[in-house]
């Protein structure tokens, strides 16, 4: 900035001695022509150049400097410094404008002499040419110092934008060399320009190498079109960016997934003038979503898909089928047949092994595109989306039973695995999910019930009565927990005096909605299910605290009680430690308990059962064997089993019912048995006694105990306590009775019901 | 490739700067040759045009007097351009001796020559920033440092806003100032119309501008008076440049000039 203006002080020191003391003519004369020169002057040049000053500060600042010029005129000699230095004041008021040396020069040199007297027009004219020298100087000075100043400041602004470029160019180089994603710079005919060392350890080459390639060659045969109309597009101008999930090859032919963003850059005309693209490698991820996708969809053991994919893809059928589709679909739902036995006896890894073979056969049979899945278990699934009919279906089930029928050699064994499978085959449209799932379950159970090995097709005509079963058997887990089970025992007889010597535990299922349940209503489905483990567990404990119960009312007299052992459970390891441990705890001695097994389950298994049956009978337990002469009857097998009772199915007696006319063939065979287990050192038990009269040729026949509704029905605990205690001796007809009763006057009335069933 | 945003503007010398040619119609000579010569082809085609601009300096100087004359110490002059003769803190130490100024602009060259000029005064400031940027001419350490925004404060906004077209929203930077001053402050501003000038007078001189980096941009009345929304009007209002309070005899041709000027009390 100029310094301030207004700021002159007197300068003639001559005028300073003059004035005070001698006001002469002369002098007013003057300081009138001052007043008249300052006053024409500010009218002259006023508008001639910016001067910071109002109208009245000017003619005070040009009344300062034309009386300086008077006072300059008067003196001898004429000091044309005094010229000068009202050129520099003009100046330094920032009179800069070319017309007001010009006016000024012309008013001073014609007003002066006019003012002064025409004497001094010499005077005035070398007055004049000071002052044009003097405001030449200064303003030529002024002029310099402030081209010097404008241009110090552009060098200033310069060095100071160089530096400020410098540093965002520095960060943005850094950003660019640092930058964890891939940069490359490519001009408009595809040539790639520039890239980051992140883009070249993406892609393995160096950057001179990428630098030789095209953006084209970076193509990937699995690029949608739509990436390279995009392309086109952007370059030609018509996009601006656009952002991508893109596969490369990398130099050594691996394959990278890379998030490309490709963005166009324009230059200052808005021009296309370059390519930018940015990459982010994905490729990790994309593997670690794969592989979790892999692990979510995909059983670990078999590596066949799991339950979810196949629920998904199921789900998908039928939310995909519209309406009027005629679309089919088939499944083929598949169980192993007693995997859980090999499992037990052969080790979870033999059966491991096995489920990975059959997968392996399944998958070899999946042929159509059918989906084979595992479903958890030893529960398999084929899925036929787009079933071209029912013969499909039963063909598809023909060849898998057919594929799992040749033996696998497994951990240096040769074993044999047979499959159930429940085929459904119906129209989408009309169904659902949990419809069709429900059908292959009931329909794999009745397979399984038809016997193994085999196949069944669903029937929706049995679908009620199945659902009940379904129903029964998937609630019967939580029933046993629920306690609603509960023991009746029924008396086994003596047949030489008809005095009760055990009962025959017996289980009955309080059905919250059913009612009571007798034992053909869920002992097949526990089986089926597995849930007899537990629910023959719950029995023996049961059964051996109320024969404890007798035993301590009764010692000697009290009765043995038979419970009943399923083969399921004979093949648990835990069979005979259950049996020690329930003992133990309830402290029923062990010649109190007797073991029911069935005669299958003690022929079509070997080993283990065996054993398990040896350490029982070591323990003090007697083993029978339930409904003898309905399985295979190996008689020469019978010989080597641990066995301390043969209990005669009901069936034998029916021909001896009749109090007439008795089946002499019927007897014979009685009779032949009965000579055999005495043969064998074993008591023979008549199940099914229902008439005195089957009771007395019973007795003549030589059986030792007998069972039905005869003596007795199944009975609540606390009534086998009561029989005890009767002194009268037990209400059932005694051995006197039989050969005149004809009619069932003997019957007790405490009977509830006919109870020959085995369990 | 076009500069990022984010890259400073470079210091270009070879476009005529607005700030440099109105040093020149100012009689200055902190200017180059493109600058001169932009500014001898506006005034061959305008030859008010030196007085049209020593009129709005003026102004400038008058308004800051009346400002001082309230009490207002404060100063912030936004386009303060390059600082020629008369400037603000001059004009207001006249009257307020311990007036402080901060003097803010866009154009680098202009950044640069008014701290070469004010390094040893510590109470005025200049500071780098385009006026439309509002937080960071109010949020500067500079300006925090120089003036105490919780007092008024007179914005000075002269011969400014004809180089701000309607799309860069200037009334909307004008309100955000209004908003962050204290009560009290005022709004000084002038600007170029081309109500009383003949049309192809300013399309020439609209055309000549657009060599420089600030394209003009002429107003009429009523929209010079819309910037003062929010602040009542000093007498006499939004008047011609020359006409608003004039100290002493008004300049030949005050009736040509074809500016407005005005100041407003934010209350």
């Amino acid at each position: 900035m100029t310094e301030p203006a207004a700021s002159g002080t007197p300068w003639s020191p001559g005028r300073e001695e003059s004035r005070p003391d001698h006001r002469t003519a002369t002098e007013a004369a003057d300081a009138a022509a001052v007043d008249a020169l300052a006053r024409a002057w500010a009218a002259e040049v006023e508008g001639t150049s910016y001067v910071p000053m109002g109208s009245d500060e000017l003619v005070d600042y040009l009344t300062e400097i034309s009386a300086d010029l008077v006072a300059a005129l008067r003196a001898r000699p004429l000091d044309p410094t005094v010229g000068h230095e009202a050129g520099r004041r003009l100046v330094a008021a920032h009179f800069t404008g070319p017309s007001t040396v010009e006016r000024t020069l012309h008013l001073l040199s014609t007003r002066l002499p006019e003012l002064l007297g025409d004497e001094v027009r010499d005077d005035v004219l070398a007055l004049a040419g000071a002052l044009a020298a003097g405001y030449a100087t200064t303003l030529r000075d002024r002029t310099l110092d402030e081209q010097e100043a404008i241009r110090r400041a552009v060098i200033v602004a310069r060095h100071q934008t160089e530096q400020a470029l410098h540093a965002s160019e520095a960060r943005f180089r850094a950003m660019f060399y640092e930058a964890a994603i891939g940069i490359g710079l490519g001009d408009l005919q595809g040539r790639i320009v520039e890239v980051n060392p992140t883009l070249t350890q993406m892609f393995g080459y160096t950057a001179q190498e990428m630098r030789r390639r095209t953006v084209g060659e970076l193509a990937h045969p699995d690029d949608l079109p739509s990436v390279w109309v995009h392309y086109e597009r952007l370059l030609a101008g018509d996009l601006d960016n656009f952002r991508v999930e893109k596969r490369f090859y990398r130099k050594d032919g691996e394959e990278i997934i890379c998030n490309l963003t490709l963005s166009l850059v324009r230059d200052e005309h808005g021009r296309p003038a370059y390519q930018v693209a940015m990459l982010e490698d994905v490729t990790e991820r994309h593997m670690l979503q794969s592989h979790l996708e892999y692990q979510a969809y995909h059983d670990t053991l078999t590596t066949l898909p799991n339950r979810a994919l196949f629920s998904d893809r199921i789900d998908r059928i039928f939310a995909g089928t519209p309406a009027g589709s005629s679309r089919r679909v088939g499944i083929c739902f598949l169980d192993l047949d007693g995997f859980k036995a090999i499992n037990d006896s052969l080790g979870h890894e033999v059966g491991d092994l096995m489920l990975q073979a059959v997968a392996t056969r399944l998958a070899d049979q999946a042929t159509d595109g059918e989906l084979v899945a595992r479903m958890g278990g030893d529960e398999f699934v084929v899925l036929v989306e787009n079933s071209r009919g029912v013969a499909q279906l039963e063909a598809l089930a023909e060849r898998i039973l057919d594929a799992l029928s040749a033996p696998l050699v497994l951990a240096g064994q040769e074993l044999t695995v047979s499959a159930s499978i429940g085929v459904v085959e119906r129209p989408v449209v009309g169904a659902d999910t949990t419809d069709l799932m429900r059908a292959a379950d009931i329909t794999l159970y009745s397979a399984k019930a038809d016997g193994r090995g085999r196949w069944a097709l669903h029937d929706p005509g049995r679908d009620e009565a199945e659902v009940t079963r379904f129903a029964l058997s998937a609630a019967m887990p939580a029933a046993i927990e629920h306690d609603e089970f509960f023991a009746l025992y029924q008396p086994l007889v003596s047949m030489g005096d008809h005095r009760m010597r055990g009962v025959e535990a017996l289980v009955r299922w309080h059905h919250p909605k059913l009612g009571v349940l007798g034992p053909a209503r869920f002992i097949g489905l526990a089986e089926e299910t597995g849930a007899i483990v537990a629910l023959g567990h719950w029995v023996l404990v049961r059964a051996c605290r109320d024969a404890r119960r007798w035993y301590d009312a009764f010692g000697h007299e009290a009765p043995f009680v038979s419970v009943n052992v399923a083969p399921r459970q004979l093949h648990e390891p835990s069979l005979l430690h259950d049996v020690e441990t329930v003992l133990a705890e309830t402290g029923l001695p062990a010649h109190l308990l007797q073991i029911e097994l069935t005669e299958r389950a003690l022929t079509t298994d070997e080993g283990a059962p065996l054993k398990a049956l040896d350490g029982l009978r070591a323990l003090g337990v007697r083993i029978a064997i339930d409904d003898f002469g309905t399985g295979y009857s190996n008689l020469s097998y019978l010989r080597k089993l641990p066995v301390d009772v043969i209990k005669l199915d009901g069936s034998f007696g029916e021909g001896l019912r009749d109090a007439a006319v008795a089946n002499p063939v019927d007897e014979r065979i009685v009779g032949t048995l009965v000579d055999l287990g005495h043969a064998l050192g074993m008591t023979v038990c008549a199940e099914g006694v229902e008439t005195a009269a089957q009771a007395t040729r019973l007795r003549m026949l030589g059986c030792d105990e007998g069972q039905g509704w005869h003596f007795a029905a199944a009975l609540p605990s606390e009534d086998v306590l009561e029989l005890l205690a009767d002194v009268d001796g037990p209400p059932w007809p005694g051995p006197r009775d039989d050969t005149s009763a004809t009619n069932g006057a003997g019957v007790t009335t405490r009977t509830r019901d006919r109870d020959t069933s085995r369990t | 490739m076009t500069r990022p945003a984010w890259a400073p503007q470079d210091v270009d010398i070879d476009r005529p700067s607005a700030a440099r040619v109105y040093d020149y119609y100012l009689g200055g000579s902190h200017n180059f040759a493109v600058d001169r010569e932009m500014a001898r082809q506006a005034i061959a085609d305008w030859p008010d045009l030196p007085r049209v601009l020593q009129a709005n300096r003026a102004f400038m100087r008058r308004a800051v007097r009346y400002c001082a004359a309230q009490g207002i110490d404060q100063f912030l002059d936004v386009g303060s351009g390059i600082p020629t003769v008369g400037n603000v803190h001059e004009v207001a130490r006249a009257a307020l001796p311990g007036a402080r100024v901060v003097y803010v602009d866009i154009d680098p060259v202009a950044v640069a020559h008014s701290c070469a000029l004010l390094a040893d005064d510590g109470h005025t400031g200049v500071v780098h920033a385009d006026f439309l940027d509002v937080e960071a001419v109010l949020g500067d350490p500079v300006t925090r440092t120089v003036l105490d925004l919780d007092r008024p404060v007179a914005l000075l906004v002269v011969a400014l806003l004809h180089f701000v077209g309607d799309e860069r929203r200037p009334a909307d930077a004008l309100a955000r100032y209004r908003d962050a001053l204290a009560p009290g402050s005022h709004l000084v501003l002038s600007h170029a119309s081309a109500d009383i000038m003949p049309p192809e007078r300013a399309d020439d001189h609209v055309a000549l501008y657009k060599r420089t980096a600030t394209p003009m941009s002429m107003r009429p009345h009523d929209e010079v008076v819309g910037f003062f929304d929010g602040f009542s009007l000093v007498d006499p209002g939004v008047v011609g440049i020359p006409f608003w309070q004039p100290d002493g005899t008004l300049p030949d041709g005050a009736e040509r000039n074809p500016g407005y000027a005005g100041v407003g009390r934010r209350d």
